[in-house]
């Protein structure tokens, strides 16, 4: 074990795959960097410093530093794919995914089933995406919904640096296209991380802490902050248990029905706007399988139905935290 | 080419205002005063500049990330921008969209925008709307030699040539994609507007740097565009005085590359340099300039600063059109 933070961990499975697998490559905007200046090929390491060191070691056979085209990165990624490769595509923010929009979902999404379930397409897309720096409504969405709806495609969301390794690895060891959600401030959040090839099996939740009197669903940064609200309850005697699913495609149904027959009241908590997003689903999916053993409607804790907007005191009305999550546990525990 | 006192004055002041409020931008946002990602576009002044002095309000640009030259150029008001960019509820657009969404479409300033290369298409678009009203105006796209790689440039020129649209792509070379250099990402040619002519339209090349030569080719290019109703491209030779974004550290520069490009390339310099300018004024007027434009840009800061903070309440206002 070593303690390192979500870029570092980032960084190291990445070295660590590229010099296990040959087939291993990375490409996307500025992930060598410099090239073509005069500082050179290892000016930058990645605009998040989560490529550093690469292109030295693997040279820009392997490290491929693009033009900015992302419908062409992550279509070259799929053709390499096809033609035996393990293509690590970045995009630098999350939001790119407009411009590439055919290549991930028409494309890479359907090529297995399509192809008759022979094809393999083992790409992994990292997408850099969140709220939180002001970024403004082009630089700041968290599109996992709009990806966990297609079928065909995984959406891995680490929010642990262990688990940032360990799905990462776990995407680069699969035959299916990963799509892998980086949130932009997450990277400097430190933990243990295992030494060695670990890997975190997808659909496979990560029970962060267990309460007993209400479950909370939490993805990506929202668990953090679902961990300060119920530190919060916690001193009133209030016990949650904090479930972060890790993967949205596949999903960990199961951990999360097993809690709520428990606790008997849910809180769902998610980055993206309401309509049509992960906390309408898992309410949805709880509402069918687990309708007996709820005390009270499902909450929803969301971003508004709005862009993301630039100013800070918008963005922090825009991005739902640790207050909410707590008055929308108090509201299952005082219905009815 | 014929050239009036005060038609030079306004290119001056323009070009002055959008340097001064870069700079100030740069201090600014090293106090922290400033939330978000700031794209600085000093060095580009004569490019935006050499190209909107040739525009009118009804005439439509549509810029980049990097856009507050271009707003400036096309007549954005100042103050307003610069509220906007300190995300205060009085902004050109109410601090929702931030230094990389500035727009005012009632100036023909169609909007800067965050996604590289997604310009190009709506350029051809407002050419359409131009061509449907037949009112003469023709819309303008700015990109930079990032852009210029992206499949939405290269399906607007070519829509652009099909459908006959005044359509302008005014591509802004200053050699930087982010941090990748242009002779690395722009293909062996390394020749952009030799790209708009294998879609089959006229385009020009011009010192970017040189409001002269930016202005007087953008004259032939728009005596072109206005006669036939075709669309043209023009590539400008520029320089970005800053890294992709205000903290980037720049590691990919040369050592020195800055200072010399503010010595050889500076596009102010150049204008005052210039045998026409000198035919105009004397040095005293542009300065005399520059004081005025710094009083505005030091009024504009201190009205930011003051100026009324969004409530969160305000978050979901806009979303859709109230009838």
């Amino acid at each position: 074990m070593s303690v390192m933070n979500i870029r570092e961990a980032i960084n190291q499975t990445l070295h660590e795959a590229m010099e296990r697998d040959p087939s291993v490559i990375l490409l996307g905007e500025d992930v060598a960097g410099g090239a073509g200046t005069a500082g050179g090929q290892e000016a930058i390491g990645g605009i998040w410093g989560t490529s550093t060191g690469l292109i030295g070691k693997f040279g820009p056979d392997r490290v491929i530093d693009t033009p900015i085209s992302e419908s062409a990165i992550v279509g070259a990624a799929a053709g390499a794919a096809l033609a035996g490769m393990r293509p690590v595509a970045e995009l630098m923010f999350a939001d790119f995914i407009g411009v590439c929009g055919d290549q991930l979902i028409n494309q890479i999404a359907k090529f297995r089933y399509m192809f008759g379930g022979e094809a393999r397409c083992p790409v992994v897309v990292r997408l850099i995406y969140g709220a939180g720096m002001n970024a403004a409504a082009q630089h700041s969405q968290a599109f996992y919904n709009l990806l966990t709806a297609i079928p065909g495609l995984k959406v891995a969301m680490p929010t642990t640096p262990a688990d940032a390794k360990g799905l990462l690895n776990e995407a680069l060891h699969g035959d299916d296209p990963v799509m892998f959600f980086e949130h932009k401030a997450l990277y400097g959040k430190k933990g243990e991380v295992p030494d060695g090839v670990h890997r975190v099996p997808f659909g496979h939740a990560r029970m962060v802490r267990e309460g007993g009197d209400v479950t909370i669903v939490a993805f990506g940064r929202m668990v953090s902050f679902a961990e300060k609200a119920a530190d919060k309850l916690a001193e009133e005697g209030i016990g949650c248990d904090i479930i972060d699913p890790r993967t949205t495609s596949p999903l960990d149904e199961e951990a999360i029905l097993d809690s709520v027959e428990q606790t008997g009241r849910l809180v769902v908590v998610d980055e993206c706007p309401p309509r049509c997003g992960l906390a309408a689903d898992v309410t949805a999916m709880v509402a069918q399988k687990a309708f007996t053993s709820l005390d009270a409607p499902p909450e929803c804790v969301t971003a508004p139905h709005t862009p993301v907007p630039f100013s800070p005191e918008l963005e922090r009305a825009y991005v739902p935290g640790p207050p909410a999550i707590e008055a929308a546990v108090r509201r299952t525990l005082d219905w009815g | 080419m014929q050239y009036s006192q005060d038609g030079l004055l306004r290119a001056y002041r323009r070009m002055a205002t959008i340097r001064q409020f870069e700079e100030r931008l740069h201090e600014e946002i090293a106090k922290g005063e400033i939330p978000g990602f700031t794209h600085l576009y000093a060095g580009q002044e004569a490019a935006a500049v050499g190209v909107c002095e040739h525009l009118d309000k009804d005439d439509m640009i549509v810029s980049t990330h990097r856009g507050h030259g271009h707003c400036i150029a096309k007549g954005c008001d100042v103050s307003g921008m610069m509220k906007e960019i300190y995300g205060s509820r009085e902004g050109l657009c109410k601090g929702r969209g931030g230094s990389m969404h500035i727009a005012d479409t009632s100036i023909g300033m169609l909007g800067a925008n965050g996604i590289v290369g997604a310009g190009a298409p709506q350029a051809v678009g407002a050419a359409i709307a131009a061509k449907a009203k037949g009112n003469g105006k023709v819309a303008i796209a700015f990109s930079g030699d990032g852009a210029c790689n992206q499949g939405t440039t290269f399906e607007a020129m070519n829509m652009a040539a099909v459908i006959k649209v005044p359509a302008i792509f005014v591509f802004e070379n200053n050699h930087y994609s982010e941090h990748t250099g242009d002779r690395y990402a722009v293909g062996t040619a390394l020749d952009i507007a030799s790209r708009a002519e294998a879609f089959g339209m006229k385009a020009w090349r011009a010192n970017g740097c040189d409001f002269y030569d930016t202005f007087e080719t953008m004259a032939a290019l728009l005596d072109h565009v206005r006669s036939t109703n075709l669309p043209a491209a023009i590539e400008l030779d520029t320089e970005r005085f800053y890294g992709h974004f205000e903290g980037d550290p720049q590691r990919y520069r040369a050592k020195g590359e800055v200072d010399r490009l503010r010595e050889e390339r500076d596009a102010l310099k150049i204008f005052r340099a210039s045998p026409v300018t000198q035919q105009h004024f004397g040095s005293a007027e542009l300065d005399a300039v520059d004081a005025e434009v710094a009083a505005q840009i030091d009024a504009a800061v201190d009205a930011a600063r003051k100026a009324e903070r969004p409530d969160p309440s305000h978050v979901t206002e806009d979303v859709y059109a109230e009838y």
